[in-house]
């Protein structure tokens, strides 16, 4: 859980990404500059201690290097003692403090059988033996860092040795001088350094993440108010307005970002006035020309009524007046209509309705009957409720049977009502001449008709209509058939928080 | 062209031109049942409506060209009882008419439910002894629904039965005056004793004591 939380974070917050790669670049820059000084602190000490350290050494050679020149015994017992002498005195020489140990071995003789008096108890192996080696092998001064550590002690100390070869000119024997400088101070100066660099390298790490936290968070605080500001406009609350301070680049993602809510706010509200504009005229137009059809449609009626009266080309003229009268009428309704539908006048009155009562009612209309249609019911013993528009829904199914009833040519119409837990259906199928090709799709066309000279009347937006009735209740209406076997309209219509995207009917076409 | 329809049917027509001098006619001619255009020159007709439900039960339907749902709902809030929208066919206009005039002919004597008492004689109605103002359409529409207890009317039924409509219409109608209805014989309208809403059926009227 909490790796899946960091990981949402690292996800999501940009402060977090920024602050995390400042820290870890920076703490990969400290540590190598860090390192890098160390190493030159570390060499600086230890070159000047070895020039003091060597210069100091010479010095003591040049006094044992006199001290054998005078020393003219060569009886091995007083010689051994004036060595013993030589090494004291020359640890006794420098002061009070004495910085180095001495060793001196020899007379240094091939067998390996040599003698070494030395100012403390120093292990041999503080002796680096290439060191040794270079001094048996001849005269010079050389050095060595090297680990001092005396015998029986477990701890060493970094120190650098010096050697030299001796020669006693009057027994003629080699002897080897070594001087051990301890380094403990430098090691302990160079702990402090990098002390200091550690703490203070951690300390800086810390601050450069608190300044790119401070730093993100200056540049990011205003494109989350954007991003906030830009969550409303996206829910439609367009009034919202970015602050904008100065001149730099936020103070220009504001102001941009100002100006294209304000551009699509007045977008906006050309639409809604140009839809509010043409639904005002659609309801004018419907009323203007209402008031005066209205007028006409009566007095063909009455005409109509009286036609036995007239003599037979008078009646034909009442009876094809009052016909189209009638078709003109439906047309005027069809199209305000489907103009209120494109101007998104459309409301619907939600109603609680149950599509096997609506299918039952349908089938019962005496037009079908007596248009000699015989009407199949399926599926309504059990009721299918949807919250919809009574007017439209029954506009819709209405619609079908009688275009089943006018166009199949089939004598038996299928309504099947069925219903699944997002949704309800309701299936208009007849036998006749059927869809073919891509008339399912265009049957939907406005004015569309399956035979072209019109001769059934109708007012070809019928379907149009009933299509855009569906999609208003968010549902479908959809079409199959096969030509000689029969067509199949579904109307699918969603239940509250459902969707008719899983319709409980599928086509026998599909 | 409406009078000839009219007269043709044998009923007597007074035509006023303007929403201002109507109140005037309508004191003069005393209509069993009015017609109004919603678009009058002068005092528009929702105020004409309102201005004769407040001195008056007669009957009111109104003719308008707008079916857009606010105007209808607006004019039925009005008081008018019901709406033709134009164009109409003069048949369904005179059956609308002739539902209005009709005097309801369902009770044949005094129907007694519960403390609700309606007299088909004087037309009237009484809650608890206390006489009720129901107009005339209203009064209909509470016969009809008490007057079968039994059965649960749905908005088509009472629509055909009330209004004379011949095939489904508009079941705002109902729905406008079952509220107003609720509004006169309820002591609470949002929790109705006498008359329940059956969830996507109609209304029925609830027996006393049950």
């Amino acid at each position: 859980m909490r790796g899946t939380g960091l990981a949402r974070v690292w996800r999501r917050s940009i402060q977090a990404r920024v602050v995390t790669s400042t820290i870890v670049l920076s703490t990969l820059v400290v540590a190598l500059t860090g390192w890098a000084l160390l190493r030159d602190v570390a060499s600086g000490l230890a070159d000047s201690r070895r020039s003091a350290a060597v210069s100091e050494a010479r010095s003591g050679f040049d006094y044992a290097q006199t001290q054998l020149d005078a020393t003219v015994e060569t009886e091995p017992a007083t010689q051994s003692q004036a060595l013993t002498q030589m090494v004291d005195s020359l640890t006794r020489s420098r002061g009070a403090t004495r910085t180095y140990e001495l060793v001196l071995e020899g007379p240094l003789t091939d067998d390996g059988q040599v003698p070494i008096r030395s100012s403390a108890a120093i292990d041999q192996a503080s002796l680096p033996t290439d060191l040794t080696d270079a001094v048996k092998a001849g005269p010079g001064t050389y050095w060595r860092f090297s680990d001092l550590s005396l015998l029986g002690s477990s701890t060493t100390d970094p120190s650098v040795v010096v050697g030299s070869q001796l020669r006693a000119p009057g027994s003629d024997d080699t002897y080897a001088l070594f001087y051990l400088f301890s380094l403990e101070d430098q090691q302990q100066t160079l702990d402090l350094v990098r002390r200091a660099l550690l703490l203070g390298g951690f300390a800086m790490v810390l601050m450069v993440g608190g300044v790119a936290w401070l730093v993100s968070r200056q540049v990011l605080d205003p494109v989350r108010l954007a991003r906030r500001i830009a969550e409303r406009y996206a829910s439609g609350n367009l009034e919202q307005r970015m602050h904008v301070r100065g001149e730099d680049d936020i103070a220009r993602l504001s102001s941009s970002f100002n100006q294209m809510a304000a551009s699509l706010q007045s977008q906006i509200r050309r639409l809604e006035n140009l839809s509010r504009l043409q639904q005002r005229f659609v309801s004018d137009v419907s009323h203007e020309l209402r008031t005066p059809l209205t007028t006409v449609q009566m007095a063909s009626e009455v005409l109509y009524d009286s036609r036995e009266r007239f003599d037979p080309q008078t009646a034909r003229s009442a009876e094809l007046l009052k016909r189209e009268l009638d078709r003109f009428e439906s047309l005027l309704s069809d199209l305000l209509d489907l103009s209120r539908f494109d101007a998104g006048a459309a409301r619907l009155e939600l109603d609680t309705i149950d599509f096997a009562e609506v299918a039952r009612r349908a089938a019962g209309d005496p037009v079908l009957e007596r248009a000699g249609i015989e009407v199949r019911l399926v599926g309504v013993d059990r009721p299918a409720i949807v919250e919809a528009d009574m007017r439209r829904i029954d506009r819709i199914v209405r619609n079908l049977l009688a275009n089943a009833a006018k166009y199949s040519g089939s004598k038996v119409v299928e309504v099947e009502v069925a219903q699944n837990a997002e949704s309800a259906s309701l299936a208009v199928r007849d036998f006749g001449i059927g869809l073919s090709g891509d008339e399912n799709l265009r049957v939907f066309d406005r004015f569309w008709r399956a035979d072209p000279a019109r001769t059934q009347g109708g007012t070809g937006l019928g379907l149009a209509i009933s299509r855009e009735d569906a999609a208003l209740h968010g549902g479908t209406l959809q079409a199959w058939g096969r030509p000689g076997a029969g067509s199949e309209f579904i109307l699918t219509i969603p239940k509250p928080e459902g969707s008719a995207k899983n319709p409980p009917l599928m086509s026998v076409y599909a | 062209m409406l009078t000839i329809v009219l007269e043709s049917e044998g009923l007597t027509t007074a035509v006023c031109r303007s929403g201002d001098r109507v109140m005037a006619a309508f004191a003069q001619f005393k209509p069993d049942v009015v017609l109004l255009d919603l678009m009058l020159p002068g005092l528009d007709g929702m105020s004409v409506c309102r201005q004769i439900r407040a001195t008056s039960a007669v009957p009111i339907i109104m003719l308008t060209a707008k079916a857009d749902t606010p105007d209808v709902v607006a004019g039925l809030e009005a008081g008018a009882d019901d709406y033709i929208t134009k164009p109409f066919k003069n048949t369904e206009l005179v059956a609308r008419l002739r539902a209005r005039l009709r005097r309801s002919d369902q009770l044949a004597e005094p129907l007694v439910f519960g403390d609700i008492v309606l007299d088909p004689a004087g037309h009237t109605v009484s809650r608890k002894g206390e006489p009720l103002e129901l107009t005339p359409l209203e009064f209909d529409l509470l016969a009809c629904l008490l007057g079968d207890p039994s059965q649960v009317f749905t908005r088509e039924t009472l629509l055909q039965k009330v209004w004379g409509y011949h095939h489904p219409g508009d079941t705002k109608l109902v729905n406008v005056h079952m509220t107003r209805l609720r509004s006169k014989i309820e002591d609470d309208a949002e929790d109705p004793q006498v008359i329940r809403t059956v969830r996507g059926v109609g209304y029925q009227a609830i027996l006393p004591g049950s």
